[in-house]
């Protein structure tokens, strides 16, 4: 059972520029939640700030609490490599390590943060990881090869094996399929199809029929006003957002009313 | 009106292809003759050099004067010891800047560090030679292998700091974020991802920092030296292949100008091996990042 993370009033900024704010959401375990909004609402800068990659950016803040495990992570006791290694985060863009091999890629979390393991135990550790992201069997005779030989597609997949392998308990998802083509998105989300039964997923998507055909919670950010932060206007059941909305804002949105 | 337009096309078309023609010749010109002082150079000094080179110039010591033969294996080594002392002490130093400049990014103290180290790279090497003197000459009563190092230090420590920064600059943010999500710390992914990602370019500024340094000559006149016997310790003057040419040539002899000629020939070798060596060596393993 993985855990759940439950954000209360959580505001983040760059410098003076306030990106989102007052932010509560309940976000399940072993359920996946989609974030969905228009370009530029703080959906990814919020995903950012749930395994405190945001305070990375110089200047920026964030402040309100983040729930996860029943512990605050930003909690002063709190060590933001500690939150990371149990939350994990897939990017837009593809970026495995450039010099390292297929393999070496997958277990780069665990050799780096310094897991001593032994040869066969790190075989293991790479095929189940690789077989989870369903890739195992398209790089099983080129484990050697570097890891930026493969295709965009198989590049997210391996990163995605990547964060699977430190065996965090929440995978966060900054819009994974955004530089991919169909089929490479439609193996992606059978991916995570696949992984909710032991992992808690979050996926940011500007795609609404992605959240839909993925997602089991949705909630839906928007800025009022250009200037203005971003702002939950509303979450709940998938079905329930896509199909009766309470916002007015929700509806249009999803309806492809702007957006 | 249709065939008009075509004409003028092609005449158009014909314009910008000699425009480009002309543009590509320059560009090829300009890098052929670029390259004419150093191909001239090299020619030269193998021709001139080459006739006074054998076992006895690179393994003996200079012969006293008003004896022929003899040689410059004692500047050699001595150049090789000055160049090691100038790597242990600047390498990792200016390394380390360029680490901090690049990853550690507090806004004034990088500011003042950049701003020092440009104007550090702007100095003469004499001047430099001239603080060393100060600092350590004066200070240990004697000149020394290791005044000479640190002088050396000192000259390549800017070099190297800059062009470490600029190769890590160079590697994306993604590969940084790629690696802290995974919960690896900051320093490991300094060491393992971004300094291993930009070692290749690493590699070259260092090569080139040490290229420079093993041909300085006025700043080892204050420091180290020179000297007529083999190294006899980091506290003692030491002969180097730079002030022995200097030496050599301004001679009245003809044997020790033929001797000069020989010495500029290894020391453009030494250079060639040290960068065209490590390039092979490490090039196989540090592939440079796409």
């Amino acid at each position: 059972m993985a855990g759940s993370i439950t954000t209360n009033n959580l505001s983040a900024s760059f410098g003076d520029i306030r990106a989102v704010e007052g932010i509560s959401i309940e976000i399940p375990a072993n359920k996946v939640t989609a974030l969905i909004g228009p370009s530029g609402c703080g959906k990814s800068t919020f995903l950012r700030c749930l395994n405190r990659m945001h305070e990375l950016v110089p200047g920026a803040h964030a402040s309100g609490e983040v729930i996860w495990d029943g512990k605050n992570i930003y909690a002063p006791e709190m060590d933001a490599t500690a939150v990371r290694r149990g939350i994990g985060m897939v990017f837009q863009k593809p970026n495995p390590f450039p010099l390292m091999s297929v393999a070496d890629n997958v277990s780069a979390g665990l050799r780096l943060a310094g897991v001593r393991k032994n040869k066969a135990a790190m075989e293991e550790i790479i095929e189940r990881s690789l077989r989870m992201a369903a890739l195992w069997d398209e790089v099983k005779n080129k484990l050697g090869k570097p890891g930026g030989s493969l295709s965009g597609g198989q590049q997210q997949r391996l990163c995605i094996a990547r964060a699977l392998a430190v065996e965090p308990d929440v995978i966060l998802m900054d819009e994974p399929c955004s530089a991919l083509d169909p089929a490479s998105t439609q193996k992606i989300e059978d991916t995570i199809e696949e992984l909710k039964s032991d992992y808690t997923i979050v996926i940011v998507t500007h795609n609404m029929q992605q959240a839909a055909r993925v997602s089991d919670f949705t909630g839906f950010l928007l800025t009022r006003e250009s200037g203005e932060p971003g702002r939950l206007v509303e979450h709940g059941t998938t079905s329930k957002i896509f199909t009766m909305p309470d916002r007015k804002e929700t509806e249009n949105y999803i309806t492809g009313r702007f957006g | 009106m249709k065939m008009k337009t075509l004409a003028q096309d092609n005449l158009h078309h014909r314009r910008r292809q000699a425009v480009s023609r002309l543009a590509y010749l320059l560009c090829a010109l300009s890098a052929v003759i670029a390259m004419v002082p150093l191909i001239l150079i090299l020619a030269y000094v193998v021709f001139k050099g080459i006739g006074a080179l054998n076992i006895d110039f690179l393994t003996r010591l200079p012969a006293p004067v008003g004896e022929t033969g003899g040689g410059m294996g004692n500047a050699i080594i001595g150049s090789l010891m000055l160049i090691g002392i100038a790597a242990a002490f600047g390498l990792p130093l200016g390394v380390l800047a360029g680490v901090f400049l690049a990853e550690y990014r507090s806004p004034r103290l990088s500011w003042v560090v950049r701003l020092l180290s440009d104007i550090l790279s702007g100095v003469p090497s004499i001047i430099v030679g001239v603080f060393v003197y100060t600092v350590l000459v004066l200070t240990m009563k004697r000149f020394s292998a290791l005044a000479g190092g640190v002088a050396l230090a000192v000259l390549m420590l800017p070099t190297v700091a800059r062009t470490t920064e600029e190769m890590l600059r160079m590697v994306p943010d993604a590969l940084r974020e790629a690696s802290l999500a995974l919960g690896i710390p900051r320093w490991r992914t300094i060491v393992s991802i971004v300094i291993k990602t930009a070692g290749g370019g690493i590699l070259t500024g260092i090569m080139l920092a040490l290229a420079r340094i093993a041909g300085e000559t006025a700043p080892l006149l204050f420091t180290a030296l020179s000297s007529r016997t083999w190294p006899r310790g980091l506290d003692q003057p030491v002969a180097s292949l730079p002030v022995q040419i200097y030496t050599y040539a301004i001679s009245p002899y003809k044997d020790w100008h033929q001797q000069a000629w020989a010495g500029s020939l290894v020391l453009v070798l030494m250079v060639l091996i040290l960068s065209v060596g490590s390039k092979l060596y490490f090039g196989r393993k540090i592939k440079p990042a796409r």
